[in-house]
């Protein structure tokens, strides 16, 4: 037992040291990018410590909607936060702003579980206390050391591994027409392998993952449901033994987060009767939220190789097809 | 600047630890002087009339002092060394990050260290070789040497 406490204090340490650099590294990068007229560091204090307190699921019946509702009304008091704490910043400057105190917040988050366990384990002196802990150290070591090197990546506006996505789609949709759909995604309408391919992504380069179920849903509503296949694009957790960048398509939504878009395309697919194929691009959680390595870079073309396969082999000639590029755009343009 | 150029994180070993460490560095090195003292002590009397259980007395005084320093002195560069391992441990990597630059009608390819402000398919400045036509940014990536342990499994 002394042994396993010995080994959680010292994670501990590293844990403490790891949420003070993220701390300072956000409050210098607002200090630096959002010229702020007053000192920041109150601010970010508070901001650290939010919380969302999900629905209640007693009676499931439209928990999406309401969970929806809440994550908006989340994301819109965040975003005033960051615009309050950097008035200087223009509107990718914020975004990027919020991720980086967004890792920073994960990253107090995740000490202070791991502080609550050590403590407890010494206060009760109960093995089973600390073995909880623990057992899962390593993996929550590596996630703490992923979001502590992504606090720079954000700050600095780079493509991370979870931008593999709309990396694909905005190679896919560069030097076409841009325009707009909700809630912060851009569309292209391209012409792939004599089809009419839609392709969207969040809008960057400010990181953000803007709201595809709802983009989606937009655009089959817009035409009548008339689309003859949809393609999600996203970063997928590989297993340990799996190779970084290693591509493979199934079927299904490709998109993580707490489902409220998944959900909603879903429901759009089912109403048309609409069949979804999905490619990932296998990458680690260190991968996903720090900077995109060559590899992951490297397999945007293979992907797109899959994606023209699948529209080849499973639509005709002048059909409609909906490309979706999921993921935080971060650094990835359009 | 450019990103590459951002300075790591403290490495600091608490002071305490360090006190502790130099204290217990100076005490050893003061018991190695006094048994040395004693031992050279023992030796210059030894050549004048003193009795064989005295000299013997030194010696094993000087022998005593000698181990206690050197185990002291030993365990606190111990101490020292690992400390300052573990500072070392904990710092925030900060990977390298290149920026690709291609001009799309020469083909010309430039690949430079990541600045603030580059994000994949942004417009820089007229390629030099056709100044009639833009460059863009075209990959933004870190390039990670080391290969990943395989267990050919």
């Amino acid at each position: 037992m002394y042994i396993m406490i010995r080994e959680v204090e010292n994670s501990l340490h590293k844990l403490k040291f790891i949420k003070e650099e993220g701390r300072k590294n956000a409050i210098d990068a607002i200090k630096e990018i959002g010229k702020p007229p007053a000192d920041p560091t109150a601010r970010v204090d508070r901001y650290l410590e939010y919380f969302t307190i999900g629905p209640q699921s007693m009676d499931p019946a439209g928990v999406v909607y309401k969970l929806d509702h809440i994550l908006d009304v989340r994301d819109t008091r965040l975003k005033d936060e960051v615009k309050l704490m950097a008035p200087g910043c223009d509107e990718v400057q914020v975004n990027n702003l919020e991720n980086t105190l967004e890792a920073a917040m994960a990253l107090n988050f995740i000490y202070k579980v791991v502080r609550h366990y050590y403590i407890q384990g010494k206060k009760t002196l109960s093995l089973y206390v600390i073995m909880q802990i623990q057992m899962i150290l390593p993996m929550v070591m590596k996630e703490a050391e992923a979001y502590a090197s992504a606090l720079k990546a954000f700050a600095y506006g780079q493509p991370i591994g979870d931008g593999a996505g709309p990396l694909v789609a905005a190679k896919l949709m560069h030097g076409y027409e841009i325009r707009k759909l909700p809630k912060d995604c851009v569309m292209a309408t391209v012409p792939l392998e004599g089809r009419t391919a839609l392709i969207i992504k969040a809008e960057g380069p400010g990181g953000n993952v803007g709201k595809p179920g709802d983009a989606v849903e937009a655009v089959i509503e817009e035409n009548a449901g008339k689309i003859a296949n949809v393609i999600m694009i996203d970063a997928g957790l590989k297993l340990e033994g799996e190779t970084l960048g290693e591509v493979a398509d199934g079927i299904g939504a490709a998109i993580g987060g707490p489902g409220v878009d998944q959900y909603k395309i879903e429901e759009k697919l089912t109403k048309y009767k609409i069949p979804i194929n999905a490619i990932i691009i296998k990458e680690d959680i260190g991968d996903a939220v720090s900077p995109l390595r060559k590899e992951i870079n490297d397999a945007v073309d293979k992907v797109i190789e899959r994606v023209k396969a699948i529209i080849l082999e499973q639509t005709k000639e002048g059909d409609k097809v909906i490309i979706v590029g999921v993921g935080n755009s971060i650094g990835v343009g359009q | 600047m450019t990103q590459n150029q951002t300075p790591q994180g403290t490495q600091k070993i608490s002071r305490y630890i360090m006190t502790i460490i130099f204290v217990v560095l100076l005490l050893s090195v003061i018991s190695i002087i006094l048994a040395v003292s004693v031992y050279l002590n023992g030796v210059s009397t030894s050549s004048h009339v003193v009795s064989s259980s005295q000299a013997g007395q030194d010696d094993l005084t000087a022998g005593f002092l000698a181990i206690i320093g050197l185990v002291a002195m030993t365990m606190s560069l111990v101490t020292l060394f690992q400390s300052r391992r573990q500072a070392a441990e904990m710092k925030i990597e900060v990977p390298k990050v290149m920026t690709t630059i291609e001009c799309k009608k020469c083909g010309t390819k430039t690949v430079r260290e990541f600045q603030r402000g580059d994000y994949v398919y942004k417009d820089l400045d007229a390629c030099p070789k056709c100044p009639d036509t833009k460059q863009i940014i075209t990959a933004v990536y870190k390039e990670i040497k080391e290969k990943e342990k395989t267990y050919n499994v």
